[in-house]
């Protein structure tokens, strides 16, 4: 209890990624909190690399850490430059309404 | 002992706040919970031992992601209390997924214990030479300088890509155009006059 160890972490990053697949599910319409829940996925994937980087005494899974931090910073943005693009053009962000690319 | 009561708190607080990312009612509330848990998960970080990432996460996800996420929140004039209708019908089927998500990953993750239930220790062991962020440093310009420099290429396409989704040519805005403004003429800027004495230009 008193000694956090390696499952801590893998337990605590397992909760905060089911918590953003969970969010992506209930969440259906908002694309915001759909993004913002990808963005707690990515963020225990980090957390998983940061504290095997830890115990393996590597470094490799912080610098790993480092692009996984690239990536989500990227994807936010053009996330919410679509986001916005799509508002403009259509004056709602709802998602179900996402259909005109439908084969 | 005061490490793991700071570990207990911080990641009591990143799981509930992360959980109220998604339940909250208010998008703007959402993001801020978003960049408690950012926090919290910083915490987390310095107690591994990664204090540069813990920086780094402060200064890319709040003072980037979070920010952006909290702008376009406030810029789209959205009604969001109609987007939270069906949360309830939604939950059943996403609590059976998550549930089963939950316990493929701690079946896994339980895994990492030892046998005899003493949990396997992260703590750096021993004085390390460097800091955590020299040591980055030492590695990261020279055995990862390609996958560093992909990196920045990430960041740029996605800079572009950005741009050029959201930029627009409003009709009717007037613009410096720099071409007409260099290209000017003196003969179309400037005109001499001789007026006569006592009678002046008229």
């Amino acid at each position: 209890m008193f000694e956090i160890g390696l499952s801590h972490y893998l337990f605590m990053a397992a909760a905060l990624f089911t918590i953003g697949v969970f969010g992506i599910f209930v969440n259906r319409k908002n694309v915001i909190i759909i993004l913002m829940s990808i963005e707690l996925v990515l963020l225990s994937v980090n957390i998983n690399l940061v504290a095997f980087s830890a115990y393996l005494q590597n470094l490799e899974g912080q610098i790993f850490a480092m692009m996984v931090l690239t990536v989500a910073a990227a994807e936010a943005a053009v996330g919410l430059a679509i986001l916005v693009t799509y508002f403009r053009n259509r004056g709602n962000i709802a998602v179900e309404d996402i259909n005109q690319m439908r084969g | 002992m005061l490490a793991a009561i700071a570990w207990w708190v911080l990641a009591t607080i990143a799981v509930l706040s992360a959980f109220a990312v998604i339940a909250a009612r208010n998008p703007v509330h959402s993001v801020l919970f978003l960049i408690l848990t950012f926090f919290t998960s910083a915490g987390l970080f310095v107690l591994l031992g990664a204090e540069f990432l813990a920086m780094l996460l402060v200064v890319v996800y709040v003072g980037a992601v979070a920010v952006l996420f909290l702008f376009v929140v406030m810029m789209l004039d959205v009604d969001f209390a109609e987007l939270k209708q069906g949360f309830l019908s939604y939950t059943p089927i996403g609590a059976i997924i998550a549930v089963a998500l939950f316990a493929e990953l701690a079946l896994v993750a339980s895994a990492s214990m030892s046998s005899n239930g003493v949990p396997i220790s992260v703590a750096a062991t021993g004085e390390s030479a460097v800091t955590n962020a020299e040591a980055i440093g030492q590695v990261l310009y020279t055995e990862y300088l390609l996958v560093f420099q992909m990196a920045g290429l990430v960041l740029l396409v996605a800079m572009i890509g950005a741009i050029v989704l959201t930029l627009r040519h409003r009709p009717g805005v007037r613009k410096q155009d720099i071409t007409a403004q260099v290209g000017r003429k003196r003969s179309e800027g400037v005109e001499l006059k001789d007026p006569r004495p006592g009678q002046g230009l008229g």
